[in-house]
């Protein structure tokens, strides 16, 4: 896991052994609502095997790339976010309240849920663990353009950027611009250029050139 | 900076639990960190301002784990690094391996009645006169340094009343950051409870803070 | 409340350091913690607030110092203690002891997938119109209650613009602590973040958050 530590001192932060109790602790509030009929053990399989494999930024991807080609589509996603994503079988689980945000050479958008960790599900997956820790829930509101230098991206002095701090049940994700060099490009080949990174405002989507 | 000390305000954190009979150290360890503060500071150079924001200059998670002389001491290995007066590879083995950088004064057992009596008064003169005068209505800043500050985040956008004209004094923004003592008019602020905490609070409450002039405006 | 988990504007947490590849989850238990969350949910034991409150009431060292799913799954403990689903003792052995009320009906694969699928409408019927339109300016409370609320601490008090209407939504403040649903209407509030971090803070950010009307008044 990727955290930040200082060792200037005796502090120890328990990975290890956090480990194992984390694993007996969890299990044990499994077999307790298995034995009492709560749930069906293959209900946990299922919901594990959704967000791992199933569920993830491609889905965003797909949206982003749609939105790059067809100018209704865009309008329909910018005006639109729930219905529009959810004409392409995406939706549900945070998926109701879908709201695209548009980058534009003056505007960058940037996402973040500094009260816990409320994110896209529906488009991009589960959060990875940068997005759900301290350092990103304390800086992003307050110091985004340091937090974007920690992402290795500088945006020019006038650029906005504009924080959405998700307090409420509204999901975002960003539609960052369309990459130079893409014309005539299938829907399916742009896909591939989006990141998860670009989706949430804290990347830029690949490159031509990176695709090679 | 809005580190894991200004916690004025916050909750979950439970009853206050106080012990009976409590010793003055709860160990040997703790008695030494405390000694050896005071003293490697009168060797090290370096003024309680910044003293006071290497304690709290570390991830919010480990300031509020450790206890009261761990971030005593993590702040003391933290300024004899930075000084160069202690190093990584010396602390690891516990023995001096390089000699000494020359430094300009020692705590002497002889000096330390006298050091610790005559303590470390902030008051400097001036030629300046103070912007606020007692029963001035002012708003603390909402400033968010990163640095060492003494305003803490609960009073800051907020109203308060010139309580008293303290003197002046070493300002601890500057001092912390080696740029000077730079003493500046020191008030003390009285704020109702209700501007700080909303209109469901106490009405009876109000609470007061010491606010040096660059934190504050004119209401 | 003012708890550990409202840290927007803290300092000291260090960088944001991303993670090569990083899995979508980093154990097989943190997996089972995420799937447990949801379908306790999907078996309606309590509503995704009280769970929410329930995190965030964790002493500030226990929640700034657990993993992300550690404290999914602390909470889930505390949860279920709470709502008699567990005892100490079964939590402790790691399985259901005899005497025990049997759920009246488990949730199984196909419900998940239903949930994962469908969307779960927070919209309500309107308690009455609106106070504000787009591009009203309001003012972010400065409230500080001790029950659950989704109303950052850095942004009370402050003045921002209505951005947008987004509907009439299930009220958290009420739903965490079982009061009821109590719909409110949502709206997008834009703060500028000279307003939020002061004047020396960069002029191009704005910060966008979702609040419900109960947090605002005309300024």
């Amino acid at each position: 896991m990727a955290h930040a530590h200082s060792h200037d001192h005796d502090f120890h932060h328990e990975q290890g052994s956090e480990l194992s109790e984390m694993q007996l602790r969890t299990r044990a509030i499994e077999t307790i609502l298995l034995e009492k009929g709560y749930i069906e053990q293959a209900a946990i399989d299922e919901l594990i095997e959704t967000y791992e494999k199933k569920i993830g930024p491609r889905n965003g991807a797909q949206v982003v790339a749609k939105a790059w080609v067809d100018p209704k589509f865009r309008k329909w996603l910018l005006e639109d976010g729930t219905a529009a994503i959810g004409s392409l079988g995406f939706g549900g689980r945070s998926g109701n309240h879908l709201v695209a945000l548009e980058n534009t050479p003056s505007l960058h958008n940037m996402v973040v849920c500094t009260l816990c960790s409320c994110y896209p599900w529906a488009v991009l997956g589960l959060p990875p663990l940068w997005y759900k820790s301290a350092p990103y829930r304390s800086r992003a509101v307050a110091d985004p353009r340091g937090v974007l230098k920690d992402f290795g991206i500088e945006l020019p002095k006038d650029t906005e950027i504009r924080v959405w701090d998700s307090t409420a049940e509204l999901r975002y994700m960003v539609v960052p611009m369309r990459p130079a060099g893409t014309e005539g490009w299938s829907e399916e080949k742009l896909a591939e250029l989006v990141t998860r990174d670009s989706m949430i405002g804290t990347g830029f989507p690949k490159s031509p050139k990176d695709l090679k | 900076m809005n580190g894991g000390q200004d916690i004025g305000g916050m909750d979950g954190f439970g009853p206050v639990q106080p012990e009976p009979n409590e010793p003055v150290f709860h160990s040997q360890w703790e008695k030494r960190a405390f000694a050896l503060t005071l003293a490697a500071g009168v060797a090290g150079g370096w003024n309680i301002d910044m003293s006071r924001f290497a304690r709290e200059n570390r991830p919010p998670n480990e300031y509020l784990t450790m206890s009261y002389y761990q971030i005593w001491f993590a702040a003391l290995e933290a300024m004899l690094k930075e000084r160069a007066l202690v190093s990584d590879d010396e602390i690891a083995v516990g023995q001096a391996l390089k000699a000494p950088k020359p430094v300009s004064c020692i705590l002497r057992a002889d000096d330390v009645a006298r050091v610790l009596y005559h303590g470390g008064p902030t008051e400097r003169e001036t030629k300046t006169k103070p912007a606020f005068k007692a029963g001035d209505r002012v708003r603390a800043k909402m400033m968010n340094p990163v640095t060492h500050t003494r305003l803490p985040r609960y009073v800051r956008g907020h109203l308060g009343t010139i309580d008293r004209v303290i003197g002046c004094h070493v300002f601890p923004d500057s001092n912390a950051a080696g740029a000077g003592e730079n003493p500046q008019w020191l008030y003390t602020v009285r704020f109702d409870g209700g501007e700080l905490w909303g209109a469901d609070a106490d009405p009876s409450v109000t609470v007061s803070v010491d606010a040096w002039e660059p934190y504050l405006l004119p209401a | 409340m003012n708890g550990a988990a409202d840290m927007g504007g803290m300092h000291g947490f260090g960088p944001v350091v991303p993670e090569k590849n990083e899995p979508v989850f980093h154990e097989e238990w943190e997996g089972h913690s995420f799937a447990l969350n949801m379908v306790t949910g999907v078996a309606n034991l309590w509503n995704i607030d009280a769970f929410r409150f329930k995190r965030e009431s964790l002493p500030p060292p226990e929640y700034l110092n657990l993993s992300y799913y550690g404290l999914w799954t602390r909470t889930l403990e505390l949860m279920m203690l709470e709502y008699g689903v567990a005892t100490p003792e079964e939590l402790k052995a790691g399985h259901a002891i005899a005497p025990f009320k049997k759920a009246s009906r488990a949730v199984t694969a196909a419900d998940c997938d239903n949930m994962v699928r469908c969307a779960r409408p927070l919209s309500r019927p309107a308690p009455g119109p609106a106070l504000f339109k787009v591009g009203d300016k309001v003012r972010a409370k400065n409230m500080h209650p001790k029950h659950h609320t989704r109303l950052p601490r850095y942004t009370r008090g402050h003045v921002g613009e209505i951005a947008r209407i987004v509907g009439c939504h299930v009220f958290p403040d009420s739903n965490a602590s079982n009061l009821g649903e109590d719909p409110h209407w949502l709206y997008t509030v834009r703060f500028d973040g000279h307003e939020l971090w002061g004047a020396d803070s960069d002029p191009t950010v704005r910060v966008c958050i979702e609040a419900w009307e109960p947090y605002l008044e005309k300024p």
